[in-house]
């Protein structure tokens, strides 16, 4: 066990991606800074001064609070506080959590959606690819925010406000999820086309294997590389679409924000001078967003599939 | 062409049928009109009756067919705040998003064709370096924040004391970097010419146009880096053409090669990328039209989403399904016409 693992841990650091990763600095930055923050979102209970969701420790009279460093700032709260009277530091870190919970689950439903209706389309072919393809053309020229603006507000609208509210973030990542599938779809499409033609495929399909066999034991593990660095980018969409649709109105309730609703909950309150409670969450999702993108163009130059990147 | 002309609108009215039956599903599992109409003390036996006038209970396609007959005849049912057509409602909001729109893409054309031909002619020089750096930081921000920190550094003002003022250069520097505010950051203003129809622009008085720096420039900022990057991809593809090469060998002088013979092919893509990309727009001006609260299209269907107003919600998708389908399939024509070698009736690479 320990030797397959010791031979794994060599490859991966005689291989290329390890090698262009040491001479690239802003990849190493912006996956330090990833990792930064996804340490403290998943943390975020350990480090947090105070338990957002807790009424018990929330006191109105600390609201509107600035970050430390302007007057009348206290120094319990060092990001300041929210209309609620919130400590931001711990609503960001929190907050940061649930986007990052939703980035991933909907680029997990979004994966699976996509690698098999692109499967199934680039390998089946015929009407099958015909009919998914247009699908995925017609939702695409339609942009996936939109799409996923409009499944969200038929949500909102048949389950109620509470009802939405409660189950926001399954909602979400079901939303993003079935907005952006065609993305992935059609990148596992294009691969499935040029690796169907491949000597291998013949090979097996003489041997006798299933359709299902060929399609996910001997296509899938080729076609990886291109969805592992789609799938990057589509995180960080993911994490601006949620952010969007909660900016709405559509997406996580202010008890349990995202990164998203406390801008928007912010954005009530810029006009009375607090800027912080909607600009200090704001910084905080660019800086997530830009470091994903930038370790997505990195990775598409390492791996250097031609892809399509919507 | 004809062939191809058919197919690409069989196309078309297909994509408009899809949208009619998801509207129609909308329409017909949320919206119980007898609960707008008649009272609580509307006995279940009356109910009944007007639910049988009304033709409720019909078959599922019957009242399908009803609903996209109405559909074709500019009928969409009314809507429950505004009591009136849902349509009428729509063309009373459709200027303020439009003119959102063409002052958004004026921006966008007149920044993203000379940035990123400079970026493609001299892709080593720092300016261009700038240039793309800024713009995939530009990807990154999502349009909602770009329109709130305008509001804050314009509308509302920033103060700046981080420099001792008791010195000339700390009070100069003070003031650099602290802005005025008061660009307006509400609505569309009250100073609106009437020009025809449902038609009040804002663009004719220097109020109107003022209400529309911010939210143009928010609209506008999501496209920028898109456009800018994709021109200079193209571009820079068009410089290695052989084509190029050639006129180069023969002495052409730079310029002449750069915006006469490689800037015309470079902006056919563009174009193309360029239709559709204004279709997505429609859903950013949801987001922008939010923040500024701009009477607009996009902050009618959020408030129709709010107030479940069922029928301005079909309504709205009605429409922008339309908006998109007709210059999807406008854009493929021209694509079609303008470029003979694009394959035309075979099958999308």
């Amino acid at each position: 066990m320990t030797t397959a693992t010791v031979s794994r841990w060599d490859r991966f650091r005689e291989s290329f991606v390890w090698y262009s990763f040491k001479r690239d600095k802003v990849a190493i930055i912006s996956f330090l800074v990833l990792l930064l923050m996804v340490l403290a979102a998943v943390f975020a209970p350990l480090l947090a001064p105070a338990d957002p969701y807790d009424l018990a420790q929330i006191n109105i009279m600390n609201s509107e609070l600035p970050p430390v460093g302007i007057d009348g700032a206290d120094p319990a709260f060092p990001l300041g506080t929210d209309a609620q009277g919130r400590d931001l530091l711990s609503t960001i870190l929190y907050g940061t959590r649930v986007s990052l919970m939703i980035g991933f689950g909907a680029v997990v439903l979004q994966a699976v959606l996509g690698i098999l209706f692109g499967l199934l389309a680039g390998y089946l072919g015929g009407k099958v690819d015909a009919i998914l393809m247009r699908i995925a053309d017609v939702q695409l020229s339609f942009s996936t925010l939109m799409v996923a603006i409009i499944v969200g507000a038929v949500f909102k609208a048949s389950f109620g406000n509470l009802m939405f509210g409660e189950i926001a973030i399954y909602m979400l990542i079901f939303i993003i999820g079935i907005a952006e599938w065609p993305q992935i779809a059609r990148t596992v499409r294009a691969s499935v086309l040029a690796e169907k033609k491949k000597e291998y495929v013949e090979a097996a399909r003489v041997m006798g294997f299933g359709t299902r066999r060929i399609m996910f034991r001997h296509i899938l593990p080729n076609t990886l590389s291109p969805i592992f660095v789609i799938a990057t980018v589509q995180i960080a969409n993911a994490i601006i679409s949620e952010a969007a649709l909660s900016f709405l109105g559509l997406g996580m309730p202010e008890t349990q924000p995202s990164l998203g609703s406390l801008i928007k909950s912010g954005f009530d309150y810029i006009q009375s001078g607090s800027w912080w409670i909607t600009l200090i969450p704001g910084l905080v999702l660019v800086l997530l967003v830009l470091v994903i993108n930038l370790l997505g163009d990195w990775l598409r130059d390492v791996m250097n599939p031609r892809l399509y990147k919507g | 062409m004809l062939a191809f002309l058919v197919q690409r609108i069989s196309q078309a009215l297909l994509v408009m049928f899809v949208i009619s039956v998801i509207a129609f599903a909308i329409q017909d599992g949320l919206g119980d009109p007898l609960q707008e109409m008649v009272g609580m003390s509307v006995s279940e036996e009356e109910r009944e009756v007007i639910r049988e006038e009304l033709g409720l209970n019909d078959p599922v396609l019957v009242q399908y067919l009803r609903f996209a007959g109405n559909a074709l005849q500019g009928d969409l049912g009314n809507s429950y705040f505004y009591s009136k057509p849902a349509l009428e409602v729509i063309a009373e909001h459709l200027p303020a998003t439009l003119e959102l729109v063409i002052g958004a893409s004026l921006i966008i054309v007149f920044l993203s064709v000379p940035i990123g031909v400079y970026a493609a002619i001299r892709p080593q020089a720092w300016l261009s370096k700038f240039f793309m750096g800024i713009s995939t930081v530009g990807i990154s921000i999502p349009v909602f924040l770009t329109a709130i920190v305008l509001i804050q550094l314009f509308s509302i003002g920033v103060t700046v004391n981080w420099f001792p003022s008791g010195s000339g250069w700390g009070q100069w520097l003070n003031d650099f970097f602290s802005t005025d505010g008061g660009m307006p950051s509400y609505g569309r203003g009250d100073d609106l010419v009437h020009l025809f129809g449902t038609w009040d622009s804002g663009l004719f008085t220097s109020d109107g146009l003022a209400h529309l720096v911010l939210p143009c420039v928010s609209l506008a900022s999501i496209m920028l880096p898109l456009f800018i990057r994709l021109i200079r991809a193209e571009m820079m593809e068009v410089l290695q053409s052989d084509y190029i090469r050639y006129a180069r060998a023969k002495g052409l002088s730079a310029d002449r090669i750069n915006f006469l013979h490689a800037l015309k092919n470079t902006m056919l893509p563009v174009i193309t990328v360029g239709g559709v990309q204004i279709g997505i727009m429609v859903a950013y001006t949801i987001l922008t039209e939010t923040v500024f609260q701009w009477p607009g299209l996009g902050l009618m269907f959020l408030e129709a989403i709010t107030r479940s107003d069922i029928p301005l919600i079909v309504a709205y998708l009605m429409v922008v399904g339309l908006i998109f389908v007709v210059t999807n399939t406008l854009v493929d024509l021209i694509y079609g016409l303008v470029n003979p070698t694009v394959k035309l009736t075979g099958k999308k690479a």
